[in-house]
């Protein structure tokens, strides 16, 4: 008899998980680790984790990987691409780390088009730091620092960052998942190849932003976490590809 | 080989490419702009990365990834510019990669102006970033030296896994000078660096962190840190001595200050006033040594600086109370006159 899902090769074994029950890095990062292995990217991978939960993602993933500073993976990862084309190389960011702090990056790689894959993990809230206001926190969510709920008027509109570079000449491909149900959590290893295919074709950017529970800092049980990505944040942020610019670059 | 006559922000860049250097990121600032300018041309031409970055953030954060690569990578900038990347420069000390970073000083504080200080040498030698940590800062003083110094930055940063900081002004990047550079290196012939990341290939994967989550691993790494700086300090300390020998009086002063001095001192020697220089190559490792061997002739000592007073905290500290120490500063962006440094000198040798 055949096992038919066995662990994957470039994710660590003896590793005991710090993210929280229900938490979708874990389940993005084995997608991640099934997708290189598939493709036969992880030799030469170079992956740049972020600040945030996933600082630790080099405990997780068996592939070279680098830290960045707080929001400058996107800058980190053009410098490794640009000077070896080689590697395949790819960050793993957070709505804080991507869209807040590390916004001129993010729009900038994009600009130049870097051929860098971009894994953006979108949880409405600072998780690490203890649930505070993201960019991507929707209007009335309450966060640490929105006590009584984000606030236009003070704290400003949900920030769609994908939708705003997506349209870049320079960003090839762009699609937006959700790691919820199992036919979500297929759709977004079918994106997230997708996207490392935009790089391994030398075709350009690519961005996979995946809708991502944080049961803990929402308050949420796992379960009520999935439903409120269903019903409230897949309608602030619709799944579907944003961009498919592919034809026109062969 | 011929000499070439060629402004010191030009030369940055040429010899940055001589010693080897594939990858430059930079955002344009007064006065450097015409490192980066060169860099856009001739990097490219030598089969290099160009990029003018978002931002100096970007560009320092584009050097660590090149550098992690084992890549010989550089940015530049200014004072205000240099105070973005300091957060970058922590990360490369703790990462532990090298890579070199070219300050070309302005008047400061804030915006400051575009004219040449030497208002950051507090922000170049004690740290400018956080962390325990420490930079190896060279100041060049003239344009032959920038040829030569570039290649031991390059140097110092690949043998000891730092990043290293080469400590300009505005006058030393615009001034024009005949220089002749060193041979070119291949970057192919360089020593393999085992450390560099570029895929696991068939082994283990590694990766470069400088989080330590536990407080023990940490110290840890902070005293082999340490270790390394000492070493730094008791190989790589370089100056110039000038007319010191019979001197009753020594000068203390870098880069184009530096220069000035001689003009000054070369008055005094004529007028039959014995006074000497002594000019600090590396501001970091500071030349404690020779200072302290200088004191125990000399009782009297004046740190010049383009400032208000920033190298002179590090002469007393060197000599710990043995002479007296004197200070005389122009901030601003004014370049003084050799007649002027004359002048002050003159009264305190005499007072």
């Amino acid at each position: 008899m055949e096992l038919l899902n066995p662990w994957p090769k470039y994710h660590k074994k003896e590793v005991s998980s710090h993210y929280c029950p229900g938490c979708g890095h874990g389940t993005v990062h084995r997608i991640v680790a099934e997708v290189l292995e598939e493709m036969d990217l992880g030799k030469r991978a170079f992956c740049v984790n972020p600040a945030g939960c996933a600082v630790l993602a080099y405990d997780y993933l068996d592939v070279d990987m680098i830290e960045s500073s707080h929001g400058r993976g996107a800058a980190v990862a053009t410098g490794i691409k640009r000077v070896r084309p080689d590697l395949f190389v790819f960050t793993y960011q957070g709505d804080g780390d991507l869209s807040a702090i590390g916004t001129a990056e993010t729009i900038h790689s994009a600009n130049r088009g870097e051929h860098i894959s971009v894994i953006f993990i979108n949880n409405a809230v600072y998780g690490m730091t203890g649930g505070q206001m993201a960019p991507t926190t929707l209007v009335r969510q309450r966060t640490t620092t929105t006590p009584n709920g984000r606030n236009p008027e003070f704290d400003g509109y949900t920030l769609h960052i994908t939708d705003m570079i997506a349209n870049l000449p320079g960003v090839v491909y762009a699609e937006r998942v959700a790691a919820t149900t199992p036919a979500a959590i297929r759709k977004t290893k079918k994106a997230i190849r997708t996207a490392f295919q935009t790089q391994v074709d030398e075709l350009g950017y690519s961005i996979v932003e995946v809708l991502s529970a944080c049961p803990t800092n929402w308050k949420l049980s796992p379960v009520e976490s999935i439903e409120w990505i269903h019903t409230v944040m897949e309608k602030e942020f619709p799944l579907g590809v944003l961009t498919d610019k592919r034809e026109k670059k062969v | 080989m011929n000499k070439i006559f060629m402004s010191g922000n030009h030369t940055f860049a040429e010899a940055a490419i001589r010693a080897g250097c594939r990858a430059y990121f930079g955002y344009p600032i007064t006065p450097q702009n015409e490192l980066g300018e060169y860099m856009a041309e001739h990097m490219r031409k030598a089969g290099g990365t160009f990029i003018q970055s978002e931002s100096e953030i970007a560009a320092i954060n584009m050097v660590v990834g090149a550098a992690a690569t084992g890549t010989r990578a550089m940015t530049s900038s200014s004072s205000p510019g240099i105070s973005l990347k300091q957060e970058g420069i922590s990360f490369l000390a703790g990462f532990q990669l090298p890579a070199v970073i070219v300050n070309i000083m302005r008047g400061g504080p804030g915006m400051g102006n575009i004219a040449p200080a030497q208002g950051d040498y507090f922000q170049a030698t004690r740290g400018g970033g956080h962390g325990d940590y420490r930079t190896p800062v060279i100041a060049p003083g003239s344009v032959q030296e920038i040829a030569d110094l570039t290649f031991v930055a390059f140097d110092i940063a690949d043998r000891y896994r730092t990043p290293v900081m080469l400590l300009g002004d505005g006058m030393m990047g615009q001034i024009k000078e005949p220089v002749l550079f060193p041979d070119p290196i291949d970057p192919k012939t360089l020593p393999e660096k085992k450390w560099a990341l570029t895929g696991r290939g068939e082994g283990p994967s590694r990766y470069l962190a400088s989080l330590v989550l536990d407080s023990q691993k940490m110290e840890n790494h902070n005293w082999a840190l340490f270790r390394k700086y000492e070493e730094i300090s008791r190989t790589e300390t370089r100056f110039e001595t000038y007319r010191a020998e019979d001197a009753e009086m020594i000068v203390v002063a870098y880069g184009t200050t530096a220069r000035i001095a001689k003009g000054a001192i070369n008055q005094l020697r004529e007028q039959g006033l014995p006074v000497g220089l002594l000019r600090p190559i590396t501001l970091w490792p500071f030349p404690n040594e020779i200072l302290r061997d200088l004191s125990k002739r000399i009782k009297k000592f004046i740190t010049l600086e383009m400032s208000t007073g920033q190298m002179v905290e590090d002469v007393r500290l060197a000599l710990e109370g043995r002479a007296e120490v004197l200070f005389y500063g122009r901030p601003g962006g004014i370049i003084p006159e050799p007649d002027e440094f004359a002048h002050v000198i003159r009264e305190k040798m005499n007072s």
